[in-house]
Formats: structure tokens, sequence, C-alpha cells
């Protein structure tokens, strides 16, 4: 009989995530299944509100990417009012956009993935020379001194010794599947403590412009913060300075800590090419240069591939159209009017929750019917992945110079071919080559922002469409952006100045969602297909595939309902 | 606790931080702490001896803005905090473990520590539909929650969602989203609300704990008094420009280039019981209002339904007040004050104050 594994609760991500897998004889994944269990039912929520407030709803949906559903929701209100933002606003959205991916990619390579790869216990036993040694063979990173490593292997065992483990207790330590020599995970601990220091200093960037990290403010129509390089109380000279600190610190902490460790530790799992997946994949592009109508300005271009074939690129995706972007239910515990397995556009959506799901407290979820509070959006009827590796792939495609670059780079660095670009891995470095690439964007848009204020230009907002009195009595919108884990897409609709429906479909919904009516899994139960286990009953394989994707629940279970139904009553069945 | 468990100054010891950066240390969270500079041998005494304390820190709905925020934090830093000053083995953010052998990490500590280890609880639980709305490993958040309080000395609620609701028990709460305290009754509840808490005031209740061994005080609506016992508007840097009549009119501005008060634009610093204006954001880098936004009570109960966040708080209707375009509901004051003109809202609102003892806030559930 099939043997089945249950990893629920997965830490290391945002939100309640279960996955539930069942192996053949050899002990490989045969068949999985990812499962959303949290709901938080935010689209009534929004229902009759001020759409200016909007932004700060949506974006307490996700407090990691925490500027990214703001940024969407703004963009969103603004297409359906009619509102343009003047370009110091743009600019200032772009550098905290920039600054939002670089963080977060931080944090998730260090803090929430890494411990898939590094052994923290093998650790302990390193060569603190040789580990110097090492460190200063790969990067240029000043604190890579045989006394440096010496009193972090002090700190170490005084930890472990202490008998409290805390965050690293009963964790697959000695698993079969950890490759690194103890040097490395000596290094890589290392880091885990520096860059844990490090990314509370870039986002400091988003306290400057928007108040406060996590969830700094935006605003319908531009951004709140003045410019005014004269004054203590806004955007003044003295702050730049420190952005432009800030933004310069952060590049060397790319450059000379995350890609020298992602491709020290790449280097000694290149033989592990499991976790590709779909081979679909799709991004809206993202950080337009000037107008968010202009396409083809965005440093991030809009595009799908299919069956992992480069040498075509779909550049006419398109979320405003009904045929593009749907949603069904056949696997999700919600149902739809005309049928589960009928897939709506957004802006003709329902969100009519009924758990059917086992009884609690359950062992195993009936996976055969409906098993997750996410629905199951499709591009084109296509399963497709978003995120990191589907922005590198399609700007790799479309010969993107810097991406290019970046990319034949790594691989000729790790001396790998074009083919392990798709699995676990190339997840995983696509999302360090992306983080240095926006690392670059933050000087662009300073530069950028000092170029308009050397100019005389101090502008961060538009009134024309603030009132709303201004505004069409009935208007649909539109906004999206690109955020650290993909594709996320805000749809509005206004009437009589209020928010009469709004609907979101989020990165880790494309990715985690349940299969479809057809039977074809999402991103997540693709990937762990075909993945062998050295030890079932320590999935060390599954986290490490899992995490690539850097999974955001309590995004993936934010369906907002279009047509106003109110969920009058909750079944349970 | 743990016989082998190291005190805080042997570990900063052994990592090479001298005696006088350690004292250093302890008079900068004596601060933060609202302490008396006679209370600090005290705090010294304590990081010198205590072992760290066990922590589960449980994730119901929520967004994990608090854990983020956690990690933010300066004075002291969050790896200092994790590896010296507490024990935190069950964290869904950070922990290295995951599905059945991190649960058995909650059960054992649950057992090894019993009545000695701190439940701090980020989000909330829904108890609508016996808590299918949210899962963790085959069971109700809800029923975990519980079970995990049994034994703990005390509750830290991060956030606003813990404390109070936040977004997810805005009307209509579509899930029957319940704050901490209104589930598990029998044990000392600390509200830390927010959305998110500010990092340094998270981890000063932490120390504190360390401190002293037991909550910091607490106001009625189980706040600790020393981050949450003045308005933001009582601190605030545009504070001078309120009192002065020299508003904001409508973003980007002249007022707004120079930093004028933002009450006209909505900002609820005047009614909102938090540090945000004194010990600021991010390493003091600003607050909402220093970058020209205004405040939006994201630590009052249930601010989420005292919207539209850009109506200023005359002109919003409160329910059981007749306010109008220009009186001010009585919003800090509950019912004991309605309809105070605009202008007089600072000293209406601390004369109300200093009559009662308590701010008493409409709490939401």
């Amino acid at each position: 009989m099939a043997k089945r594994i249950v990893v629920d609760p997965i830490p290391r991500i945002e939100g309640h995530l279960r996955i539930e897998a069942k192996l053949n004889g050899n002990n490989e994944i045969a068949d999985a299944y990812s499962s959303g269990t949290m709901w938080r039912g935010l689209e009534i929520i929004l229902q009759g509100r001020d759409p200016r407030d909007a932004w700060a709803y949506t974006q307490r949906i996700c407090g990691v990417c925490t500027t990214v559903h703001a940024l969407a929701s703004v963009r969103c209100v603004e297409d359906a009012i009619g509102a343009h933002i003047p370009p110091n606003a743009n600019i200032i959205r772009n550098l905290m956009n920039a600054t939002q991916q670089t963080q977060d990619h931080l944090i998730h390579f260090y803090h929430l993935h890494a411990l898939d790869w590094v052994d923290v216990v093998s650790a302990l036993s390193a060569d603190p020379n040789e580990a110097s040694r090492i460190a200063q063979s790969i990067s240029s990173y000043p604190k890579s001194s045989p006394g440096y490593f010496k009193d972090l292997l002090k700190t170490l065992k005084t930890f472990v010794e202490s008998g409290q483990l805390g965050i690293f207790s009963n964790a697959y330590w000695g698993h079969k599947g950890y490759l690194l020599p103890p040097e490395v995970n000596l290094i890589a601990v290392a880091h885990y403590l520096e860059a844990l220091d490090f990314q509370k200093e870039i986002i400091k960037i988003h306290a400057v412009f928007g108040g406060k990290n996590p969830h700094p403010n935006y605003l319908v129509g531009g951004m709140a913060s003045a410019i005014n390089p004269e004054s203590d109380r806004a955007i003044s000279i003295e702050r730049l300075a420190m952005v432009k600190k800030i933004i310069d610190d952060t590049n060397d902490f790319i450059d000379q800590v995350y890609i020298p460790d992602l491709i020290a530790i790449a280097g000694f799992y290149k033989g592990w090419l499991h976790g590709g997946g779909l081979g679909n994949y799709l991004s809206y592009g993202d950080f337009p240069e000037t107008d968010i109508n202009d396409v083809d300005s965005y440093l991030w271009s809009r595009g799908a591939i299919l069956n992992k074939d480069l040498g075509t690129v779909y550049d006419d995706v398109d979320p405003r159209d009904p045929a593009q972007i749907t949603e069904e239910v056949s696997h999700s515990w919600y149902t739809y009017k005309d049928g589960d397995e009928k897939g709506l556009h957004p802006w003709d959506g329902e969100t009519n929750p009924k758990y059917v799901g086992p009884e609690l407290p359950y062992k195993h979820l009936d996976t055969d019917h409906k098993y997750s509070w996410l629905k199951t959006p499709r591009w084109r009827d296509n399963p497709v992945e978003v995120g990191p590796l589907a922005r590198v792939l399609i700007a790799y495609a479309k010969g993107n110079d810097d991406i290019v670059g970046l990319v034949d780079t790594v691989l000729g660095k790790l001396k790998a071919p074009k083919a392990a670009l798709f699995s676990t891995l190339g997840r995983t470095a696509a999302r360090g080559i992306e983080c240095k690439q926006t690392a670059g964007f933050m000087r662009r848009y300073y530069d950028q922002l000092i170029a308009n204020i050397k100019a005389g230009d101090y502008d961060t907002f538009s009134k024309n469409r603030w009132e709303p009195k201004r505004w069409p009595k009935d208007c649909r919108g539109f906004g999206f952006t690109e955020a650290p884990r993909g594709a996320l897409g805000h749809w509005i609709h206004i009437k009589d100045e209020k928010i009469a429906d709004y609907q979101i479909v989020v990165p880790s919904t494309w990715n985690a969602s349940p299969r479809d009516g057809k039977g074809r899994s999402g991103a997540y139960e693709a990937a762990l297909k075909g993945t062998p286990m050295v030890d079932p009953e320590q999935p060390l394989e599954v986290l490490r595939t899992i995490h690539s994707f850097d999974p955001c629940l309590a995004c993936a279970s934010h369906i907002v309902d279009m047509e106003g139904n109110e969920i009058t009553q909750v079944k349970v069945v | 606790m743990s016989a082998k468990g190291e005190s805080y100054a042997e570990i900063l010891e052994a990592r090479g931080i001298s005696r006088g950066d350690f004292l250093k240390y302890c008079s900068l969270l004596s601060v933060y702490l609202g302490l008396s500079a006679s209370m600090v041998p005290r705090v010294v005494k304590a990081m010198e001896t205590k072992s760290r304390i066990p922590v589960i820190w449980l994730h119901g709905l929520e967004c994990t803005c608090c854990s983020e925020s956690f990690i933010r934090s300066s004075h002291p830093i969050a790896a200092d905090i994790v590896l010296n000053m507490i024990s935190l083995d069950y964290n869904d953010t950070l922990s290295a473990a995951a599905g059945h052998q991190l649960e058995a990490v909650r059960k054992q500590i649950m057992k090894d520590y019993k009545g000695k280890y701190i439940l701090a609880v980020e989000g909330n639980a829904p108890v609508k539909d016996n808590g299918v709305y949210c899962m963790v490993n085959g069971e109700s958040f809800l029923s975990v929650l519980k079970e995990t309080a049994a034994d703990a000395m005390a509750v830290i609620a991060w956030g606003s969602c813990a404390s109070f609701g936040c977004v997810q028990n805005a009307k209509p709460n579509p899930t029957g989203a319940t704050p901490v305290h209104k589930i598990i009754r029998n044990k000392p509840v600390v509200n830390v609300p927010g959305c998110p808490p500010i990092a340094e005031v998270m981890t000063g209740v932490i120390a504190h704990y360390i401190t002293f061994g037991s909550l910091p005080e607490l106001d009625r609506l189980k706040r600790p008094r020393t981050f949450y016992g003045t308005r933001i508007h009582d601190k605030c840097e545009r504070r001078s420009y309120f009192d002065a009549g020299m508003f904001v009119e409508r973003f980007d501005d002249e007022g707004a280039r120079n930093g004028w008060c933002l009450y006209k634009m909505g900002c609820k610093g005047p009614t909102t019981y938090n540090a945000c204006s004194s010990i600021k954001w991010n390493e003091g880098t600003s607050f909402p209002i220093g970058s020209g936004h205004p405040c939006f009570g994201c630590a009052a109960p249930g601010f989420w339904d005292n919207g539209p966040f850009y109506t200023r708080l005359a002109d919003i209707g409160f329910v059981g007040t007749d306010s109008t375009a220009d009186k001010i509901g009585a919003v800090a004051v509950g019912g004991a004050a309605a309809g105070m003109a605009a202008h007089a809202i600072g000293t209406a609102v601390k004369k109300a104050r200093d009559s009662k003892p308590e701010p008493t806030e409409v709490e939401e559930g």
C-alpha cells in the first residue's frame, strides 16, 4: 500500500499550509496535495468602504511582502477612477518596491529557506581557520577572519550546550540529504545571523517614505511623503543621504554575502535537480518607467512561457481579458452557482465558502474531492508557476541583457546546463539573481529622484481625483504588481463612491492551488511529484521544494467576491 | 528552568562583549522599559543570572507582520533575543523543524516546563463553524490555542489581531475572529496592540518579563502602561502646529511640505495610545505622521471600523454620539464627554483622562 506522509504545520512560510504526499515503493513522491488551511474573509469586509482606504485593508493580507498589496490596491483604485500620479510618486513606489523585493528575497534565502540546505549542528564541528579560508576565497566580505568564526563557534556551542535549542529544536539535523561540509555550514550560519541583523537596515527606506515597516503607508493619487530639501519634516537632503547609504550597503551585502553564499551552497547541490514541476510560467511585469499603462516601459517584462519553451514568450498577457485569467473551485471549499468546475474571471467571480472537509480533528484530507481554502486560477486554461523563476525565465527568453548576463554567469560558475534552471535549485538561484537586479534598481530610482528634485520637481501627489465627487458613478479597475512571490492582481468595482466588490488573485494561489476539474495539479503539487525521499519520516525534500516557492498562505486565501454575494450562512458538513 | 541554561551576561561574555558594554545595554533597556535609574541594577542582575525562558509562539489568523516587526528590533537585536534572552522553541516563521517534529517540540515544552513557559500569540482564532477557517495539523487553531495556554505562565497577545481582533474581525467578521483574551480567561494576558506593534515595544515586553518575572503594569485594556500610556498626539513632533492651528489642507500642499499638523487629513493621533511618536519605527527612523501620512489608529480597538481614514475625527459618525462637522465624538473617552469642539480636543481629552484612571476606549471583540 502506498505510504502517505503529512507535513503540517509547515514553518518558515507565511500562513498555514499543509502538504500530503503519497509515496511509491521506492519512497518517491507519486502524488502530492497542497492545502491552504486558513481563510479570513476580507472580501466581505471591504464592501461598502471608501476605495481610498482599500490599500490599508489589503495590505494586512500579508505582513511579510508588506508593501505589495498596498501598491496593487492604489494602482487598482487609480485605474478605476482615472487618477494619474506624478513622476516622483512613481519613482518612490518603484524604489519602495525594489527595496521590498531585495529585503524579502534576502530574508527568504537565509531565514526561510537556508535550513533546508544547511545543517546547523554540523557547523559545530567546523574548523574556524578553514571556514575563514573558504569565506575569504569566495568573497571580500570583511567579517571573515579566523577569530570571527572562532567567536561564532563558541556562541553556537554555548547555545547548544545549554540544552535549549530554541528555533533549531528537533529539526532534521544529520539527515543524509544535507551535503555541505561543516565549514560551509558554519559560514551559512554566520550569515544567517548577519542577514537577520542587516535586513532591518534595508527596510528603513520604507520608514523614510512610508513612515514605518512592516506596513508602510501608501496613498491613492501619489505618495504622502512630501519632498522639501530644506525641511526636516519632509523628504530632505539629509533623509536622502540616509537612503543613499542604505542602498550602497545593501548592494554590498548582496554582492559580498548573498550571491557568493548562493553559488557556494548550490555548488554542493547541483546534483539535486528535482522540483521543476509545471514548466509553465506567467508574469504581469512591473517597474514602470513612467506610466503604469506603458507596458513596454516595464523593467520586468509581462509575458508567459509554456512547456519550458524558451523560444516562445507569449506577449499578449491581459489580466482584464475574461478569457485569460479564471478561477475555479472544483477542489476548493467554495461553491459556484453554475458549477464548481467553471472558471470565472475575477470581474465575474463568486465567493461562497462551504467547508466539506473531514470533521476536526482529522488525520488526512479527502484529497479526491475538496481539500483547500485556495481556489484554482488558470491562465488561458493552463496551470502556471509565478515568481522569481517565472520572471527570470521570461526576461532570459526575451534577451534582457542584465538577466542573460547574470543567469549565464551563475550557470557558468556552477558548470550547470540551462536545463538546471527548471528545478528547485533553479528557483532558488533565480531569486538570488533577481535580488541582485533589484538592489541595482534601488540605485536607479534613487538617481531618478535626485535628478527630479534638482530640476525643481517636488510633486508627489495629484489632487485631481482625490475627491470622490470627481469619480465616475460606476467604474471598474485593475491593479497589479509582481510581488516577491509572483504575479499579484487586484480587481475593483466602485459604485457611488464605495467599494461594491473587490477581488484579489495572489501569487501563492497560482502556485499552491489544489488541482482543477480536469485533475491537473498546480505548481507545488507538480513540483513535488517524482522527488525521491531519503527518509520519509524526515521530509526534508518536501520542505526544500515547497520553500523554494516562498509560500504566502495568508495572501493565497483572500479571494474576493465581485458580485457582492453576502455569505449569509456557511454550512459545515 | 533548565539547570544548564546560560545567563545573558555569560553568553555576552562568551561572545567577547565587555562588562562595560553589558551595563550600557542594560541601561538602554531600562530606558525603553521606562524604569528609573535606580532600577538599572535590577535589570543587570536579571540579565546576569536568569536562564532563558521557553517561548511558544503560535500563529492564528494573521499576516505575520508581528513576527516581521519583531525581527526589526534594534535594541536588542533579534538574533540576541533568539539566541540569548529567550528560548524560542516554537515559531512558525523561524522554526527549523516541521510537521510532527515541530508539534512534538510544542508538546515537549508544555510538559517539561509546565507552568513555566510563555505563550505568545500572533493573530487570533476564528470561532465560527468549529474553527475550520484556521486549521493546524488537522486541528482547529482554537483548540491548539486553548491546549497550549492551559499550562502557560503568561500569555502575550502580539499585535492588534491577538489583542483586539484587527482586520479579519472588522465588520461583519465573517469567520468569527476572536481576540485571545476573550478565549483565554484564566491566565495573565498582556495585549501589545498595533498593526504591527513597534519592534522595541515587543522586545521591551519580553525584557521586562525576563527582568522581573512578571508582566509589566497593565491598563484596563491589558496594555503595558509604559508603552501605551500616552497618545501619539501628546508627543507628536507636529504638535506645535496643531496648537497653532496650522494644518495640512491637502496632501503635498505647502503645509505638507513644511510638516504641519495632519489632523484635518484624518489623523487619529489624538485618540490613539501608542509609542509611535516617542520610540518611533525602524530604529527611530520615522513614524507615519513623520512621513506625511495621518495616523489611522492601528493600535486602537476596532480601528478598521472607525474610518474612512482620511476623514477628520470631527466628521466621523461614531456609534452612540451625534457628532456633526464641527463636533468631535467621544472617541477616547467613551460616552463620557461627547460634543467637544474640535480645536479643544487635546486638552479636553486630557481632562477627561485625568478625571478617570483608565482610558475607556470602545472594546471590540
